[in-house]
């Protein structure tokens, strides 16, 4: 008889307590969830299933048409463009944020009245409305009216078209790229410098390490490399994400110059409503988002151990 | 080999002196401790003598030779620090090489790549390869050289810190609280283990703690220090026979010497609590003084029954702490609130037997201090045969009832 | 020759004498000489968008190297850029935007990250996988079907449409989780012993403890989103709803090329409040980013 299961309305008040807390933990959870569903599950599997139709914004009837779309896509010179304009951007800016930043960081890290006030000044871009400072950029860079065009002049190299050039148009917005990027990396920096204990360059000093160039090469540069992976990995995302310098200052020209992936998106998208070769565009950019993610989550699990 | 010699050192951030008019001569192959409480300067001292930071004004000389102009690494001093300062992300051996190679190599020889290109490197690195063995096995760290510091335990830690410190063979050692990290236990061993390889070595080590048993049990000199100058430089039996003042004599000794108010009477007869003591002192009748006495020289009259010559306070029991081999007593004094007597005695002295007592102590076990705090000789005892009817079952181990 | 004598015999190579006072005078005037370099560089569109919004249009296209104008024009300036276009109006809609993203987020994550650190059920450790994949995911990703999304309920060209995507914001709940975690079991049993509901215990015993953090999400949060232009451009057309970025492209294709001095003075305009802000609370600012950077 006492095999006979216990009905669950004597269940004893601890376990009913537990039963009550997932309820209620569910129930916590559930907005977000219902959130995570809506903005990012749904829409990827509508985004899978839209790249393997015809849909176009406003289309009374979809086919399915299988690979085409990726094949088109893998062939299109319009995207080959784009893609390779993004990863040239990337390779610019990359390098030159990490280097300078890095640069930037350990010079400031030691000053003591002065530190405050560089760090504001190299921070400024990050908080700044970004696509204002653009257009101002446009306007320092004018061929005729910029004051780089003007002191150009007077050094007697003459006016160069930065942004009208093909040849130049990329390699500048970089530049771009790299002034909003500088602040940032170099906070990240001056972090992980914070955490190299003092004593450290104390006994590398009495061990004989004193010089700028030892210091850095024995100390500073091994401790602070899980930062720069870090900074390293979330540079290539953000820079690999250019868009607003293109939309506000070149519109991808001249001649398809700067034409970049998210950009590209963001015509065949929402500007010529094919949405069906935009998801297949946007799988591609997730790949890559998701390449450099991973790379990050390896990095952050090696940062924990030397 | 070594003699490190300070003069006249002065060391100021802003208008706050650190240190003020420091005059020390440390000598070859001397084991000298700057003890002092947190704050006394004895940190900045040696991170002076060390180069970390440049003194306001004095000079250092090692071996007679000002060393005021040279960088830390030219000083031919090793730091060990208190966290040990390991580089974490290099092996126990490179840890150790660091110095070396750091003389032994220039600049091309220890950049990545470029370094494999000189045919000069592998000789020498092979060289310092045995000179860190030959540490490694002094210190019987050798098993470890593969190692990185983050595996290594606390003591194991330490002694990588001294192999990296002995690899350069400096003229002087300089240890920053190297035990300060480590646990009760093993820091009793380390204490031994840094006094012997003292010995062996036979290098001048200048040591800074704020513990005053590791002062006491390591050194050949103590100096003991507080608010940036040096209150007392001898021996560590000399500052605790005859501390030279009130901070010395309470910081070095534990349990703490007790301190009784008392005044100068008529003749320089020393008064405690209106009682006239055998002992007196050189100064004008009305001056307040303090007495010292350490805790194993007040003993209860059960262990040593008030003799001629001895004085005697009448007090209560309050507390007893039992320790295994021993027992502190914290007695109350009547007529004096808040004053707490102690007294060290051995741990089969029944408490029940003290309740109200007296503890007797020798006059001439006082330490006497003027209102200052500056020690005051006592000028005469009062005559009193020397030897004592002591009952030595009471008496605890190591304690000097004279 | 044994490594010890090597040592010694490089040692006295070495010049032991040095000049320390023209050394460290030498180190310091490169060091400031190149921070000085950078910080011209990042200065450079701030100060020449200062100046060029208080010349007049002549001076502009003169083109000169000039710091200060001859004739101060700034007024004039404003003046055209706050009545030919409705600035205020963008800051508004920005503060609107980003402030109804915050709370939703906040309100949202906050919960689900305490029942994710703290609390049992089913098809937790699920969930928290999803997170860490949301954490994978830019916003251009989903944009597309969102947009379709909007567009066949007709929802476009309204704050709800630019506010959605963001409600849910997969970095708060995996940031807050991490700080909810290390939150002191004991605290919240006691709090259970005292009769609070899960509720209370979230919202009047666990948020308040995690303010750092919220904080350093919220500067993260507005700062991204008042900078967002992808999205806005999207979903907006209409000028009144535009967000500062928007904005500002509106009124410089409108203007583009004939009016710098109105142009640099709507720039300024745009860029003073997250500047002050900044200015102001810069710790709070520096710490928030790289709290949300490092973590």
């Amino acid at each position: 008889m006492s095999t006979v299961a216990v009905p669950m309305m004597s269940a004893p008040p601890g376990r009913r307590q537990a039963v009550m807390e997932r309820i209620m933990a569910a129930g916590f959870a559930l907005p977000a969830l219902l959130l995570l569903l809506l903005t990012i599950l749904v829409p990827l599997g509508v985004l899978a299933y839209l790249s393997f139709t015809d849909y176009e914004l406003g289309a009374v009837d979809v086919n399915y048409v299988g690979l085409s779309n990726i094949t088109s896509a893998l062939t299109d010179p319009t995207f080959r463009r784009a893609l390779t304009n993004t990863l040239i951007y990337v390779a610019i800016v990359l390098p030159g944020s990490v280097i300078l930043s890095l640069l930037v960081a350990v010079l400031v890290h030691r000053r003591k009245r002065t530190r405050s006030l560089y760090e504001i000044i190299y921070f400024l871009p990050v908080t700044s409305t970004f696509i204002a400072m653009a257009t101002v950029w446009q306007f320092v860079l004018h061929p005729s009216l910029g004051p780089i065009s003007a002191a150009l002049r007077w050094l007697g190299i003459g006016e160069i078209a930065f942004l009208s050039d093909p040849s130049l148009a990329l390699p500048t917005l970089a530049v771009i790229g790299i002034w909003q990027l500088i602040g940032f990396n170099m906070v990240l920096f001056l972090a992980g410098l914070s955490t190299i204990p003092k004593d450290l360059y104390e006994a590398a000093e009495i061990d004989g390490c004193g010089g700028e160039i030892d210091r850095f090469m024995t100390i500073t540069w091994p401790l602070l490399g899980p930062t720069t992976m870090f900074v390293i990995v979330t540079s290539s995302i953000t820079a690999f994400k250019v868009f607003d310098t293109v939309a506000v200052l070149t519109h991808g020209g001249p001649g398809g110059s700067t034409e970049v992936l998210l950009y590209d998106i963001y015509l065949e998208g929402f500007q010529y409503f094919r949405m069906a070769y935009a998801a297949v565009l946007t799988f591609i950019f997730l790949i890559f988002i998701l390449v450099f993610s991973i790379l990050q989550t390896v990095v952050m699990d090696r940062k924990v151990h030397y | 080999m070594a003699k490190v010699e300070l003069h006249n050192l002065r060391k100021s951030f802003g208008s706050a002196e650190v240190l003020s008019d420091i005059n020390l001569s440390i000598k070859d192959g001397e084991f000298l401790t700057l003890v002092g409480p947190s704050g006394c300067g004895k940190s900045t001292l040696i991170r002076i003598i060390a180069g970390l930071e440049p003194q306001t004004s004095g000079s250092i000389s090692i071996d007679d030779q000002s060393i005021d102009h040279l960088r830390p690494h030219e000083r031919r001093v090793a730091m060990v620090f208190q966290s040990y300062a390991l580089y974490p992300h290099m092996s126990v051996f490179s840890n150790i090489a660091l110095p070396l190679t750091m003389t032994a190599l220039n600049l091309y020889e220890r950049l990545p790549l470029i370094k494999l290109l000189s045919p000069r490197r592998r000789k020498i690195m092979k060289q310092i390869g045995e000179e860190v063995k030959a540490i490694a096995a002094q210190l019987q760290i050798e098993p470890l050289l593969g190692r990185k510091p983050a595996q290594l335990s606390g003591g194991q830690r330490q002694r990588v810190a001294l192999g990296r410190a002995m690899v350069r063979h400096p003229a002087a050692f300089l240890m920053d609280e190297p035990l300060s990290n480590l646990d009760a236990k093993l820091r009793v061993h380390m204490r031994s283990e840094l006094a012997e390889l003292h010995q062996r070595l036979g290098s001048t080590f200048i040591y800074v703690t704020h513990d005053q048993v590791e002062a006491m049990t390591m050194s050949d000199r103590v100096a003991m220090m507080d608010a940036g100058k040096i209150l007392q430089l001898g021996t560590p039996d000399e500052l605790y026979a005859r501390p030279a003042n009130i901070k010395v004599a309470q910081f070095i000794g534990s349990p703490t010497i007790n301190l009784l108010p008392a005044r100068v009477g008529q003749d320089g007869q020393v008064e405690l609590s209106g009682k006239p003591l055998p002992i007196r002192a050189n100064l004008t009748e009305g001056s307040n003084i303090t007495i010292g006495i350490r805790p194993e020289a007040l003993q209860p009259e059960i262990v040593t029954h008030t003799l001629p010559h001895q004085a005697s306070l009448p007090v209560h029991l309050r507390r007893s702490e039992h320790l295994g081999s021993e027992k502190i007593l914290y007695f109350g004094v009547p007529d004096v609130e808040d004053l707490t007597v102690t007294s060290r005695v051995a741990a089969s002295v029944p408490d029940a037997s003290l309740k109200i007592t007296n503890l007797a102590f020798d006059p001439s076990a006082c330490h006497l201090f003027d209102g200052n705090g500056e020690r005051i000789e006592v000028a005469a005892v009062a005559s009193g045969r020397q030897s004592a009817n002591i009952d030595k079952r009471f008496l605890p181990t190591g304690s000097h009832v004279s | 020759m044994n490594a010890q004598s090597y040592i010694a015999s490089q040692a006295a190579n070495q010049p032991s004498r040095i000049n320390s006072a023209g050394r460290r005078f030498a180190s310091l005037f490169i060091t400031h000489a190149i921070l000085l370099t950078g910080v011209a560089f990042i200065l450079l569109p701030f100060i020449w968008m200062l100046i060029t919004s208080i010349k007049p249009p002549d001076e502009v296209f003169n083109a000169q190297l000039r710091l200060w104008p001859k004739q101060f024009y700034g007024i004039e300036n404003y003046t055209m850029a706050l009545t030919s276009a409705p600035l205020l109006r963008f800051a508004l809609n920005g503060l609107i935007v980003c402030g109804g993203i915050l709370i939703v987020q906040l309100l949202v994550a906050i919960p689900c990250a305490y029942a994710l650190a703290k609390l049992k059920f089913p098809g937790r450790n699920a969930l928290f996988v999803l997170v860490l994949l949301g954490l994978c995911v830019p916003e251009q990703v989903p944009a597309l079907p969102i947009y379709i999304g909007l567009a066949k309920v007709d929802l476009l060209n309204t704050y709800f449409a630019m506010m959605v995507p963001f409600f849910l914001s997969v970095f708060a709940i995996f940031l807050f989780r991490q700080f909810f975690r290390s939150f002191p079991d004991d605290i919240i049993h006691a709090a259970r012993l005292d009769g609070m509901s899960e509720f209370e215990i979230v919202w009047r015993i666990v948020t308040p403890s995690a303010m750092p953090a919220i904080a350093a999400f919220a500067v993260f949060s507005f700062v991204a989103h008042w900078n967002d232009l992808y999205w806005p451009l999207i979903v907006i057309s209409d000028v009144n709803l535009a967000p500062p970025p928007l904005g500002m492209m509106f009124f410089s294709d409108a203007e583009a090329g004939t009016n710098y001095g109105a142009l640099t003075a709507a720039a300024t305009i745009l860029t003073a409040p997250l500047l002050i802000v900044f200015l102001f609370a810069r710790r709070r600012f520096i710490e928030g980013i790289t709290m949300t950077g490092v973590k």
